[in-house]
């Protein structure tokens, strides 16, 4: 057979679930033969779908997967040369240890004494010679671990799917079984793909990570890659500690973030708003007035092998780890390598949403008409005695063959409690600290996502009414 | 998961069948006997005939007095019991608890022919007293169906619950009172299910005992004998009409105790 | 809260009030006494009469049989319904669910009588058939076989079907060998459950029985109005055989419980 470098595509991936929830949406990704790829998100970012997809057990629902090149979509999960180590490990609780492990074989009607052979070897793999008899319910957590990894791995399988095999385990043990894994994965050389919601664990056992959230991919990389260089604020969030600030580019490689201009590497045009992220281990505590930026120490945690020390500079917010400790109350200066910060430029959290044309020729959005002049988006257009809209030549304007967007900034976006007063309703879907102020999603009832900003601290799920002055609103008109 | 979860799925398609041909289908058939004649015409007869006869009402109120005072009997044998077995430190609990389920197994025609045999030898005829024999007889068949799921709500119980009102302050008693006898509700509304419908229409016991006296049951057993299929399915109908009122009523007690029970239907 | 007097006459009282009378039948069934209360000599005559009369055998292996095979079917249908309607979707489960309900909470006169009025007045189906008889007797206990397995399906671990399938096996593989082990003392329970309750049923066999065919409730009620005192306290030795078979299960249920209770703790 010809071997392909890449073992498994998966191609613009979607799946909707019957309730209509977007678990996955347009996911993509080649994984090379022999790679250990890790499926790293928060829970309900799917990642554990998209697992299910590839081993079969959900279908896309658009899509495409291909092992080895070949569409394997639609084949259901028995007859793809894939297996899972799943989550609470599945064992079959009626059959002993030999039984479990000798399953895939035993259906793919391999002859008795070569399925003894195989269930020795793997078992000596997993460190558990001698177990064949024993009862699934007399093994401890890790040693039931060990048994689905050997019951999958028996199989020789192609891709060995593992969803968040290590979760149920103590940290200890947990540590082990993640060191034991790669070191399974080196000897075996059979593609592993992983899942988990521990940052740790990708970084430590991957060759290349996936970050995702709400069905999207956010990055895919190396753990180098995704630590030193997050492509956005959710990854740089969600991998490590991290602080995150809204900033601008000042000069040739100074950007003013946190109240302070700092010197940094990446070269980004002057005047681009940044975003800018320090982990907490890079910043430098100095005296203040050797400081980028002065602060006082607001809190001081011990946290073992280092102190978490925040430090309040003006209306921002620092968290930082040092090996030395400080005291509440301490006048403080900051300072952070150019090289240690990284600077990401700020994606653009401009509304767009697209508006309507009603009956009456009003513009209107969610069922409430908004008060501005149509006659000047619409370029050349006239008001008729009888209300109607027509264009230069005098003709009247089909709302249906107009479509209107506006845009409005986060900043202009004010959020309330009392719902009715918002031109729009919706719930909080997300939220980042940015330094200084809150970055909201406010996931809305027509199915479309606001960015906010807002000082003041809300809670996720929250109910909100989102007052968008027409006034702060720029429209735009496409035919 | 379409191609995936289809045969699992059309398991359940005989059963479903089955319930809707054999189970549904004489409800609806039940139904249209209930309103009418024996020629197939629509008629109230048989509803307006149930209410206007003196005999029949009287039948319905005898047979409430009979399974109200049954329930209350066996409520009151059955809590002590289950109370003093769920809480008695004996190792063996679980084997003594049988012994007082075991009399379910035995066929209850001959257990009420032993009753018989007893109550002959001291009453002498049992047509005497049939109320009171009534009672005694439906609570002799009935008892362990009260016991069993009272006893298997104290059981699961919660010590710790009961440490914690008596380090609140509550005395035993009324630790009892505020913890024990609230959270046993569940068990005891399902041990009044278990009772108040059959001694409204088991009437095979009383039967046996002394060979008289009607309740709802023997009713449509009577219509039965007479062939008379319009007038045995109205009382069905009502007997029907009761058990939902009653299981609608008791499912409501139990949902507040637990919400999720209610869900599951 | 009770003194341990109380405690101990309070159950003395119930033990006494459930049990006195099958004891008392019991000892009498050993005597040629054709009533309670006249002390006779002992005599094996009743169980005597109880294997040699014809009727009485006929009936007891009539009840059996009846049991048996509408217990059987009633295991295969309910079972087959639990897992339907577990893998379906919520309305269809919950259509089952309810209508699974209906013969639980419905008072066993009813179901007899309606069963009747469908089968053999509607659709004229002869009694002398049995289909009457056997299609009611699985309505009454097919919805505890339902009951008794849906529990077990909610309690296993639902990925223990996926991973079958993951290692190779059909859907209907994946079924056989780790669903229906793990479902099976749910099932061995409704059919457990079945038994009894065809056992003990008196008001569906009534209306649904061949006029010559009896079950022991059947049989019994008719006795007791008879005056035939032979096989009357012919009646108090099968009582005390299932008094005694229904204690060797007893204790034979708790030596497997105890022997598994030990298992356990030894690992």
């Amino acid at each position: 057979m010809e071997q392909r470098e890449n073992i498994i595509e998966l191609k613009h991936i979607t799946k909707t679930f019957e309730d209509g929830f977007h678990a996955v949406e347009d996911f993509n990704l080649e994984v090379k033969r022999g790679e250990f790829v890790t499926f790293l998100g928060p829970s309900g970012c799917g990642k554990t779908t998209t697992l299910r997809m590839i081993a079969g057990f959900d279908i896309p629902s658009e899509g495409e997967i291909l092992l080895n090149g070949k569409p394997i979509t639609n084949l259901p999960p028995n007859k793809r040369p894939i297996n899972t180590v799943f989550q609470r490990y599945a064992l079959f609780p009626h059959m002993n240890i030999f039984e479990n492990i000798a399953f895939g074989l035993k259906q793919k009607k391999i002859s008795k004494d070569i399925i003894e052979k195989k269930v020795k070897k793997v078992l000596e793999l997993v460190d558990l010679e001698g177990f064949e008899k024993r009862k699934v319910s007399t093994l401890s957590g890790g040693q039931q671990q060990r048994v689905a990894i050997a019951r999958a791995v028996v199989n020789e399988p192609e891709i060995l799917l593992l969803d968040e095999p290590l979760g149920a385990l103590d940290l200890k043990m947990r540590k082990e079984m993640q060191l034991e894994l790669k070191a399974m994965h080196k000897e075996l050389g059979i593609t592993f793909i992983y899942v988990t919601h521990d940052q740790e664990e990708a970084l430590t056992m991957s060759d290349k990570i996936v970050v995702m959230s709400e069905g999207k991919t956010q990055q895919i990389g190396t753990p180098e890659d995704i630590y030193n260089e997050p492509k956005n604020a959710f990854v740089a969030d969600f991998i490590g500690d991290s602080n995150i600030f809204n900033g601008i580019m000042t000069g040739q490689l100074k950007a003013r973030f946190c109240g302070g201009e700092f010197d940094c590497v990446d070269d980004v045009e002057e005047g681009t708003h940044i975003t800018a992220v320090v982990r907490p281990e890079d910043v430098i505590l100095t005296a203040p007035q050797e400081g980028t930026i002065k602060g006082v120490v607001t809190s001081v945690i011990f946290k073992g092998m280092h102190y978490e020390i925040t430090v309040t500079s003006g209306k921002n917010e620092m968290v930082i780890q040092s090996v030395k400790s400080a005291k509440p109350g301490d006048p403080v200066g900051i300072r952070v390598e150019p090289d240690n910060i990284h600077i990401m430029i700020a994606e653009d959290h401009t509304n767009i949403f697209a508006v309507e044309i009603n009956k009456n020729h009003r513009l209107e959005y969610n069922d409430t008409v908004l008060d501005t002049s149509l006659t000047k988006i619409i370029k050349g257009s006239k008001r008729t005695e009888s209300g109607t809209l027509v264009d230069a030549a005098g003709e009247e304007i089909d709302p249906a063959k107009v479509k209107v967007m506006a845009a409005i900034g986060p900043n202009d976006i004010k959020m309330t409690d009392h719902q009715d007063e918002g031109l729009i309703q919706g719930y909080i879907s997300n939220l980042i600290y940015k330094g200084d102020h809150y970055s909201y999603v406010i996931h809305t009832e027509l199915g479309q996502d606001f960015v906010v900003n807002d000082e003041y601290l809300w809670n996720m799920d929250d109910q909100v009414g989102l007052i968008m002055p027409v006034e702060k609103m720029t429209f735009s008109v496409k035919r | 998961m379409g191609k995936i979860s289809f045969s699992r799925k059309s398991l359940g398609i005989p059963y479903a069948l089955f319930l809707v041909l054999f189970v549904v289908a004489p409800l609806f058939v039940l139904i249209y006997y209930a309103f009418t004649n024996g020629q197939g015409q629509l008629t109230l007869a048989n509803l307006t005939g149930f209410f206007a006869n003196p005999n029949t009402l009287g039948t319905l109120c005898y047979s409430f007095a009979v399974s109200v005072t049954t329930t209350a009997v066996c409520l009151l044998l059955a809590y002590p019991t289950a109370y003093i077995l769920a809480k008695s430190r004996l190792k063996a609990k679980s084997v003594i608890v049988m012994i007082f389920i075991m009399p379910m197994w035995i066929n209850f025609s001959l257990r009420i022919t032993a009753l018989k045999e007893i109550l002959t030898l001291i009453e002498g005829n049992l047509a005497y007293y049939p109320f009171a024999n009534a009672v005694i007889g439906m609570t002799y068949d009935f008892l362990p169906f009260m016991i069993l799921p009272i006893y298997n709500t104290i059981v699961k119980l919660d010590e710790p619950l009961l440490e914690a009102a008596r380090d609140l302050g509550a005395s035993e008693a009324e630790a009892f009172l505020k913890i024990t006898l609230p959270l046993s509700v569940p068990g005891i509304v399902s041990g009044i299910a278990m009772v108040f419908l059959p001694a409204m229409t088991n009437y095979v016991v009383l039967d046996m005992l002394y060979n008289s006296t009607y309740i709802m049951g023997s009713l449509i057993g009577s219509y039965f004998a007479a062939y008379n299929w319009n007038g045995g399915s109205m009382i069905a109908l009502i007997l029907l009409v009761i058990i939902c009122l009653f299981t609608l009523l008791t499912r409501g007690a139990e949902e507040e105790e637990n919400p999720r029970g209610g869900a599951l239907l | 809260m009770m003194k341990k007097a109380w405690k101990g006459l309070v159950i003395v009282f119930v033990l006494l009030f459930l049990y006195l009378p099958i004891l008392v039948l019991a000892v009498y069934s050993f005597t040629d006494a054709t009533q309670i209360g006249a002390i006779r000599g002992f005599s094996l005559h009743n169980y005597v009469t109880l294997l040699t009369t014809p009727e009485l055998r006929d009936m007891i292996v009539g009840t059996l049989l009846l049991a048996a095979s509408s217990a059987v079917l009633a295991t295969v249908l309910g079972t087959m319904g639990a897992i339907g309607s577990f893998y379906s979707g919520k309305k269809v489960s919950s259509a089952i669910s309810t209508m699974n309900q209906v013969p639980v909470v419905n008072a066993d006169v009813v179901t007899g009588f309606s069963v009747c009025i469908l089968l053999v007045v509607v659709l004229g189906i002869s009694k002398d058939t049995f289909v009457p008889l056997i299609i009611g007797h699985v309505t009454l206990c097919a919805p505890f076989v339902f009951l008794s397995v849906i529990p077990k399906l909610k309690q296993m671990d639902s990925s223990i079907y996926e991973a079958a399938l993951d290692l190779g096996a059909t859907p209907a593989a994946a079924l056989r060998k780790v669903v229906l082990p793990q479902i099976f003392p749910g099932i061995v329970s409704g059919f457990a459950l079945a038994i009894t309750l065809s056992l003990d049923d008196y008001f569906v066999a009534t209306y649904t029985k061949p006029a010559t065919f009896d079950t022991i409730s059947t049989y019994v009620v008719n006795a007791t109005k008879g005056s035939q005192t032979t096989i009357k306290t012919a009646l108090w030795a099968l009582s005390t055989v299932i008094f005694l078979v229904v204690i060797l299960f007893v204790a034979l249920m708790n030596l497997q419980a105890n022997k598994e209770t030990s298992e356990r703790a030894e690992v």
